[in-house]
């Protein structure tokens, strides 16, 4: 298995890989351009460096990052809606990276987002069947909402919402239950590929877990592929096989889950362990915590070498200069760091 | 709620256009806000009734307007030099011309009911037109982005900064007055405020992660803006609308007044205040008059569209409900 | 100022209504707690438990529609409530008690640099001359663990990052020398790698100078790593109150015990994660009974027609204050 996928190595040894991955990335940069003051030249925010990844199918990817780290630009240039510079994406095993117009519009039928914030995300003005109804009605499958009512009341249904749900609008609901119907939504098309940015993270507590298992569920019974973005390594354990840590724009670690909790190869990651707070003040305060210093660099200057050097309690001379690629560590484990063996 | 912060790489560029929305709101600033917003309790009902007065004066205007040729006692220009400079009825004049008469002889009630109809069609007209057409172009400019939204804006900057009086000026001098090519020079002239508003409200609803969620399962731009985009601006529209009526009322007003609008003996109030003007001190009634009915007009056009503003802003319902129950617990 | 003994902050059957159009929201009902000399004082709950209301009303910063419509707020035993407290606030909030909130960009000035938002209060509040504020400024910002204070002090909140706008506020909350922080959700905008930096510097800032603080948040995680005590908060009211370790080894109120499970620990695996089924009651129309009955597992017919106020239990040879008929009556966990 490799992050860079089976359409370079068609090493086809991974589970589901019948046909090839569901989406593959590879060496995708994504840089956006930023106003300097009168007359300076053209900035570059380095949003996404040389990213190389694959979602199996019906697999569950989970995506882990800081703010500025990419992973939400990365999501985004999965579903076209990123400018990409440079590197391609493959979705299905057809070359996604320059499709446009019409092509990309049907393409939509196949890929959703779940969005993180289910308050601005669902339209107020609309009811919900029309909000459920309008990928059908946007794709020509039924000319108005209301024809569509039978299936939308069927996919309410398995999403947990009360059949009444389907004539109300959204401020009707709580955070957790418009998390629902934002899932419903997703669902209409059948796509085979949902990117799920942070859909938890805006929810209290005692709902989180409804959604992330409501998602659970649904993967088997539609066939479903994620790309489950995250900000801390909290919730992603329960829902995915695989993990990806990123750092300001580039993957720092790829591993099956277990393994990134368990040995994790990259200074970074293990940082970020230590960085969620265990609820038990036994445990919390017995721990030794590394509280990384200093903040995640400027992505239009960023450091040579290693972008995590500035930060990196391991960092030598090596790291300032070299930047350290992506490489397999053990079977399925990749890291890149100089230094991952002495992690272990 | 204790929602996260969407904070991420794109936001970059996001903060430099609010940043750009921001500045552009605060050029243009906040219209006339109400004391209301501040003031106590008492003054919150004083201002309620302000705008029930002003309600009262435009619901009449329109009612005039509208009616003019029935509720008019005589046409807008009947009447002979006999007639001519009579003294409105308090002042020793008769009930046959209530407000007096000018120099000509015609019937100042008569003309200044007729002028309200000059004014509100002009107006109306004026507002539709510029209206329609800003914010098209502000649709375009801000869904599309890019080099169109450039090209777009680089008009509206370029119209904006050249004098609007003195273009209207010098198309009136070409053209001749009268209430269509008043119409067209005004409208020419104040398109710009609805596509730079539009241009603004599209750019802040396509931060909305609900109009991305429209793109994202496919809809087409034309979907996109007339279901999601297009509602949210109605009520700040309609704000813009009521204001841009009372200020072209008065562009109306002073084009006339310069001699370049309505001409004379057509009735409109800055033409007859022009007129009434010239034989001020013999007469200052046909001038008084008119001054009279535009600058009441405009102040509760004013008036009213910052009572709807506040009346219509749910934060300030709010507030104003919470007071009331509260003032009205402790009288119990 | 004297030493006087007892609490310095004392909470007393708070209750504050917003007065909606739909009708009144009762957002706190009943609250009493009190926070000691150099503790610190956790209150966790979620969205619309009333937690951030509380902490507001605390400093009578509450604004229409809402008000303090029952109850008291004594600190060190003069009353911030009702007549003439206007006097007392202006002196106490900002010296006495300070304040962090969720979002640092909202507290902080856009136009000035932080150096002079920093020494602009300390010259109101502490009569300090120009050039003693700007030393007091880089002493502040060194404290709270800003490198290079010298140079930070000339920037604009915008040229800062998240992490550091909260450093700059909880430097200017610290520069009265105030007796108790209250820490509003003071990470849940930032990073977890940020977040264990300013919670370690809250830690370190309490220690040193002897401060109580109030830390309010959604995370019992947070909560686990620095409070003494914890208040628990759910639909309006304290559902439970207890020492960290208490709560979290044997939580008494079954809503405690839910909250525990639902939070996802790293040290453990689950197939499935737990959640609460259901949703927080309307505080339009708070339920009659126990505004957790419609959730909780062990909800008898007395739960739902009569409402539990917290109450002294005794569990395991300590005392436990917790609202509800069925506290201990079971295993919870």
């Amino acid at each position: 298995m490799s992050p860079v996928g089976a359409h370079s190595t068609t090493s086809s040894s991974d589970a589901g890989a019948e046909h090839g991955p569901i989406v593959e990335v590879e060496s995708l940069c994504v840089r956006f351009p930023v106003k300097g003051g009168f007359g300076r030249t053209k900035k570059w925010v380095h949003a996404l460096d040389d990213v190389n990844l694959f979602v199996g199918r019906g697999e569950t990817l989970g995506l882990v990052g800081e703010s500025g780290s990419g992973k939400t630009t990365l999501g985004r240039a999965v579903l076209r809606r990123a400018p990409i510079t440079s590197g391609s994406v493959h979705f299905d095993g057809q070359d996604i990276t320059h499709l446009g117009g019409e092509q990309l519009r049907q393409l939509r039928r196949r890929m959703q987002l779940v969005f993180q914030d289910p308050y601005a995300s669902l339209n107020p003005r609309m009811t919900i069947l029309e909000l459920v109804a309008e990928p059908l009605v946007v794709h020509g499958m039924v000319r108005k909402a209301e024809e569509a009512r039978a299936d939308v009341y069927d996919l309410l249904d398995r999403c947990g919402l009360p059949g009444d749900a389907i004539d109300r609008y959204p401020h009707a609901f709580s955070g957790g239950q418009r998390q629902r119907i934002g899932i419903a939504r997703a669902l209409a098309m059948r796509p085979s590929l949902i990117v799920a940015d942070e859909p938890v993270s805006a929810l209290d507590v005692s709902v989180r877990a409804q959604v992330v298992n409501l998602l659970q569920d649904v993967q088997s019974e539609f066939g479903l592929s994620y790309l489950f973005i995250a900000h801390d390594l909290s919730v992603v354990r329960h829902i995915s096989q695989r993990i990806a840590i990123m750092y300001a724009g580039r993957i720092a670690e790829i591993a099956p889950s277990n393994e990134v909790y368990e040995r994790p190869r990259h200074p970074y990651t293990k940082a970020l362990l230590s960085a969620v707070p265990i609820p038990d003040p036994v445990v919390q305060r017995e721990r030794r915590r590394e509280v990384l210093i200093g903040e995640i660099p400027n992505p239009i200057d960023p450091p040579p070498g290693c972008r995590f050097q500035t930060r990196c309690p391991m960092a030598t001379d090596l790291c300032r200069t070299e930047n350290p690629v992506l490489e397999q560590k053990s079977p399925g484990h990749w890291a890149a760091c100089h230094y991952s063996d002495q992690l272990v | 709620m204790s929602a996260t912060e969407p904070v991420d790489e794109l936001s970059a560029t996001q903060f430099e256009e609010h940043k750009a929305l921001e500045a552009e709101e605060a050029i243009q600033g906040r219209p006339f806000e109400l004391s209301a917003v501040r003031g106590g309790l008492l003054g919150k009902f004083a201002n309620d009734k302000l705008a029930f007065v002003a309600i009262g004066w435009l619901v009449m205007i329109v009612f005039v307007a509208i009616f003019a040729s029935w509720i008019a006692p005589y046409g807008q220009s009947q009447g002979t030099l006999g007639d001519a400079d009579k003294s409105p009825v308090w002042n020793g004049g008769s009930w046959d011309h209530i407000f007096g008469t000018t120099p000509q002889g015609y019937d100042i009630l008569s003309r200044l009911i007729h002028g309200a109809r000059t004014s509100l069609v002009i107006g109306i007209a004026v507002v539709l037109a510029a209206g329609l057409f800003g914010v098209v172009i502000g649709l375009i400019s801000g869904y599309k982005g890019g080099r169109t939204d450039r090209l777009l804006m680089g008009w509206v900057d370029v119209q904006v900064s050249f004098p609007g009086l003195l273009m209207a000026l010098l198309l009136l001098m070409v053209l001749r007055g009268s209430v269509q090519t008043v119409i067209l020079v005004l409208a020419i002239n104040g398109w710009m405020v609805y596509a730079r508003m539009t241009r603004g409200v599209v750019l802040s609803m396509k931060e909305r992660p609900f109009v991305e969620a429209a793109e994202i399962i496919g809809a087409r731009p034309r979907r996109v803006i007339m279901t999601h985009v297009l509602p949210n601006l109605v009520s700040p529209l309609a704000t813009l609308a009521t204001l841009e009526f009372a200020r072209i009322v008065l562009a109306e007003a002073a084009l006339s007044f310069l001699g370049l609008g309505i001409q004379f003996p057509q009735t409109s109030w800055g033409t007859d205040a022009a007129q009434g003007g010239q034989f001020i001190n013999r007469n200052p009634w046909p001038a008084i008059y008119p001054g009279l009915a535009l600058t009441i007009t405009v102040l509760a056009v004013n008036i009213v569209a910052a009572w709807l503003r506040v009346a219509f802003d749910p934060q300030e319902r709010e507030k104003r409900h919470a007071a009331t129950v509260i003032a009205g617990a402790k009288q119990l | 100022m004297t030493e006087r003994s007892g609490p310095l902050l004392e909470v007393d059957h708070l209750r504050v209504e917003f007065f909606t159009r739909r009708g009144q929201v009762q957002a706190v009902r009943d609250v009493s707690f009190h926070i000691e000399p150099g503790e610190t004082l956790g209150i966790v709950g979620e969205s619309g438990s009333g937690k951030s209301v509380t902490a507001q009303a605390l400093l009578g910063l509450i604004e229409l529609p809402g008000k303090i419509t029952g109850g008291d707020v004594r600190w060190r035993g003069e009353s911030l409530v009702g007549e003439g407290c206007e006097k007392v606030l202006d002196r106490v909030r900002g010296n006495e008690i300070a304040m962090v909130f969720q979002d640092p960009m909202t507290s902080l000035n856009p136009t000035f640099t932080i150096g002079f938002q920093i020494a602009e209060v300390l010259r109101r509040h502490m009569g300090m001359s120009r050039g003693d504020a700007k030393r007091r400024v880089i002493e502040l910002l060194d404290l709270v663990g800003i490198a290079n204070p010298t140079q930070r002090v000339k920037q604009h909140p915008h040229e800062m990052s998240g992490g550091m706008r909260q450093r700059v506020l909880i430097a200017m909350a610290l520069a009265c020398e105030p007796q108790l922080l209250i820490a509003d959700e003071p990470t849940t905008a930032l990073d977890v790698t940020i977040q264990a930096q300013i919670l370690e510097l809250i830690a370190e800032l309490q220690q040193e100078l002897g401060l109580a603080v109030i830390l309010i948040t959604h995370d019992l995680g947070v909560v686990a790593g620095v409070c003494d005590r914890v208040c628990v908060m759910y639909a309006g009211r304290i559902v439970e109150q207890a020492t960290a370790v208490e709560l979290y080894g044997t939580p008494g109120h079954p809503y405690s015990a839910g909250l525990l499970r639902a939070t996802p620990r790293l040290d453990e695996v689950l197939p499935r994660l737990v959640s609460i089924d259901g949703a927080p009651p309307d505080l339009l129309k708070p339920p009659a009974g126990c505004g957790f009955a419609a959730r909780c597992p062990l909800a008898i017919d007395r739960c739902v027609s009569e409402s539990p106020t917290i109450t002294l239990h005794q569990h395991e040879g300590k005392d436990r204050h917790v609202a509800c008929w069925r506290a201990f009556d079971d295993v919870l966990l």
